[in-house]
């Protein structure tokens, strides 16, 4: 796929510059702007959310209760889900579409940037509203980031206002969905038809038709547990007829879409950056679509397997296992293109490498882990143990979160115009892959030895893996200090970056000077 | 709104916003689809076991006994004290039996009780019929009151071999709320 880009800063003299100070922020409708809002609000959000988790960490250091009751501890463990899902992993990656998949198909900004504007102030209060949970009476949410009744009905004053947070922050990923869905079908340059566009764009374009399916079913179900709360329906109230066990099915329906939702922007982002740093175009680009199409039409036929243990007859067992170990072929297409990609590529190790090459391994061993518990008999031994913890974590952060980190170092010099320091960058690495491993794999270890999740205290034979975990979940939290302090360096100077970058860029992105001007291709590129 | 290429994105959004609003009501939907999936495939059989059956005119299976066991709950902390009269019966299979539960209504007013039953083994309960039970309306309590309460019951021939031992459980909700819908 050749490319060429006519313009790159001779068309860009006359442009105007956006308005200076706050005001530019608050009222910006400009791609990168909003772009560059939604990856800082995220790396918030992951501080904040990652706090939570520390707290939870220290609780577990040692068995018995030392710093938060467990009610306070319930309140942690759900305030940490919801912000690291909705707050932290999604709001990256839209911040990363809203960034690239414009630079990347030719167009010049969003097709709807008024829209835009608003799905990102949506999420910013709906995120406000959620936080403030912690200070009203009966405190935060509690019941995990399922809000499974009937244990959800029993949440104080915070009730309505996480329901309240709940459907905008949906509202808000369903319009930058159509956002995405709409740039890319009609404002793709002459030339760069669908299956020219690089995989970041098309695993977005599928994530956004996920969000479309699914973050309406969610939204149901919550408004199904306020009228259920506060208009005496039965939906999910035994007394009046309804079943809690209903509830899990139509959460679920929705909530395994929504943790490809999060995966497969990471898939996007992986098949760039290992194909740039092997110096080679991506093996089965074609297979690459085809899986990630596969993988989000299979998200939607496995969700009782999240459930098995609710009763279900062995019909239904057989089949959520089956179809859920059916992912595992297009996944490993996907884990087998990119081990094809490095093959004799011309490999070189710089972050985004780094962190793309912990990916494959670690987020492996979660798709493992995700085998085993796809087992019915299997995971009755395993259900809401720490072994589901660590497998759902080893897919979230060495998988989503270290991808957006890959994304994040892969693309910084092209947001900011500096190269960032490397060798900082290379600290962050090994502090973060070694720290993730000591946080979580001993958790595997104390889930199959029989500790429950979602528990403030533990019996005294798990003491010494918490002790391990917990010291990882302190290094891998300061680790993250590095990262903070390594974008804002690079934010205020360094070395400049050349339009192109790295060694073999590849891509339209890289044919627009570094910073990417505040408009770009007004003139849609031309390519052969 | 048109895009450079000429594109409507209007039309675009309209049909994406479409389909949004059909997932929204998908999620409702799955409601009654729910209910429908499980008479259907005889799966959950919650309808079912609130509801009569028709008298079995069957011979009763002489050359078997299964053991029917009795257990009551009150969830949500209600305000009732609720037993069965006897703990376990033993029943041949096809032949009708009657057992009672007991409940008082502790609370200091009037109050309505539902009762929501459930048999495990789960692949057994589709072979136990009521042909009379009081789970099947809600029933209504003076302040204090104290009664005992039918059930018959037939479990079905049919009921498959190995199965020897079935748990009848009621959990008695106060619906006073949910009945007269004031809250």
């Amino acid at each position: 796929m050749q490319m060429a880009h006519d313009n790159a800063a001779a068309g860009h003299g006359d442009q105007h510059g956006p308005p200076k100070g706050l005001v530019r922020w608050l009222t910006t409708t400009n791609h990168k702007d909003i772009g560059t809002m939604y990856l800082v609000f995220s790396l918030a959000m992951f501080l904040i959310g990652g706090i939570f988790a520390l707290l939870i960490r220290a609780e577990l250091f040692e068995p018995g209760l030392q710093f938060v009751d467990p009610g306070f501890y319930n309140q942690l463990l759900t305030m940490h889900a919801l912000i690291m899902v909705f707050g932290a992993v999604m709001p990256a990656t839209v911040g990363l579409a809203n960034w690239m998949v414009p630079l990347q198909i030719g167009a010049a900004d969003m097709a709807l940037p008024r829209m835009n504007l608003f799905s990102f102030w949506l999420l910013f209060f709906a995120f406000m509203l959620l936080l403030a949970t912690l200070f009203v009476p009966g405190g935060a949410p509690a019941a995990g980031w399922t809000l499974y009744p009937p244990l959800v009905l029993q949440t104080g004053d915070a009730f309505p206002m996480a329901i309240f947070a709940i459907h905008l922050m949906g509202a808000s990923s369903i319009m930058g969905a159509i956002n995405v869905i709409v740039t890319i079908v009609n404002m793709r340059a002459p030339g760069m038809t669908l299956l020219r566009m690089p995989l970041f764009s098309w695993s977005w374009l599928i994530t956004a038709y996920l969000l479309i399916a699914v973050m309406p079913v969610f939204a149901g179900s919550v408004t199904m547990l306020l009228t259920d709360y506060y208009f005496q329906t039965s939906f999910f109230n035994a007394a009046g007829g309804g079943d809690p066990v209903l509830y899990q099915h139509v959460f679920w329906f929705f909530g395994h879409p929504e943790v490809y939702i999060m995966i497969l922007p990471a898939f996007g982002i992986v098949s760039e950056v290992v194909a740039t740093f092997s110096r080679k175009p991506i093996f089965g680009y074609e297979t690459m679509v085809y899986a990630i199409a596969s993988i989000a039409f299979l998200s939607f036929i496995v969700w009782a397997h999240h459930m098995f243990t609710v009763g279900m007859p062995l019909a239904g067992q057989l089949f959520f296992t089956l179809a859920t170990m059916l992912i595992a072929v297009p996944t490993g297409v996907k884990i087998f293109n990119w081990t094809a990609t490095m093959w004799r590529g011309s490999i070189s190790f710089e972050p985004p490498m780094l962190f793309a090459l912990a990916f494959l391994f670690l987020f492996t061993i979660g798709g493992f882990s995700g085998l085993m518990l796809a087992i019915v008999p299997a995971d009755f031994q395993y259900h809401d143990s720490y072994f589901v913890v660590a497998h759902f974590h080893y897919v979230l952060v060495p998988g989503s979160v270290f991808a957006i980190m890959a994304a994040v170092y892969y693309w910084l010099p092209k947001w900011t115009g500096h190269m960032y320091d490397m060798a900082l960058a290379k600290w962050h690495f090994w502090l973060t892959a070694i720290f993730v491993n000591v946080l979580f794999f001993p958790q595997h270890f104390l889930g199959l030895a029989g500790m429950q999740r979602r528990v403030p205290d533990y019996a005294t034979q798990f003491t010494d893996w918490n002790m391990v975990s917990t010291v990882g979940g302190i290094g891998f939290g300061l680790a993250q200090l590095l990262f903070v302090w390594l974008i804002v360096k690079c934010a205020r100077g360094g070395a400049r970056a050349t339009a192109g970058v790295w060694d073999w860029p590849h891509g339209l992105e890289w044919t627009v000077p570094s910073p990417a001007p505040y408009h770009t291709f007004e003139k849609s590129p031309e390519l052969h | 709104m048109k895009a450079p290429g000429g594109k409507s994105n209007r039309g675009l959004v309209a049909r994406l916003l479409l389909m949004t609003a059909g997932s929204f009501a998908f999620g409702f939907a799955l409601v009654p689809l729910y209910d429908v999936f499980c008479e259907v495939t005889g799966i959950g059989t919650r309808g079912q076991l609130s509801r009569a059956s028709a008298p079995v005119d069957s011979a009763p299976d002489a050359n078997r006994t299964v053991v029917v066991e009795f257990t009551a709950s009150v969830p949500d902390g209600g305000r009732w004290e609720f037993a069965p009269v006897v703990a376990s019966m033993e029943v041949q299979p096809g032949r009708l039996y009657e057992a009672r539960y007991s409940a008082r209504n502790l609370a200091d007013r009037e109050t309505t009780g539902q009762a929501v039953p459930s048999v495990t083994p789960l692949r057994a309960s589709q072979y136990f019929r009521k042909t009379e039970c009081f789970c099947f309306t809600p029933q209504q309590f003076a302040r204090g009151e104290e009664r005992e309460m039918l059930v018959r019951f037939i479990v079905d021939r049919e009921l498959p071999p190995g199965i020897d031992r079935l748990t009848l459980s009621y959990a008695f909700y106060d619906v006073a709320k949910v009945v007269d819908g004031n809250g």
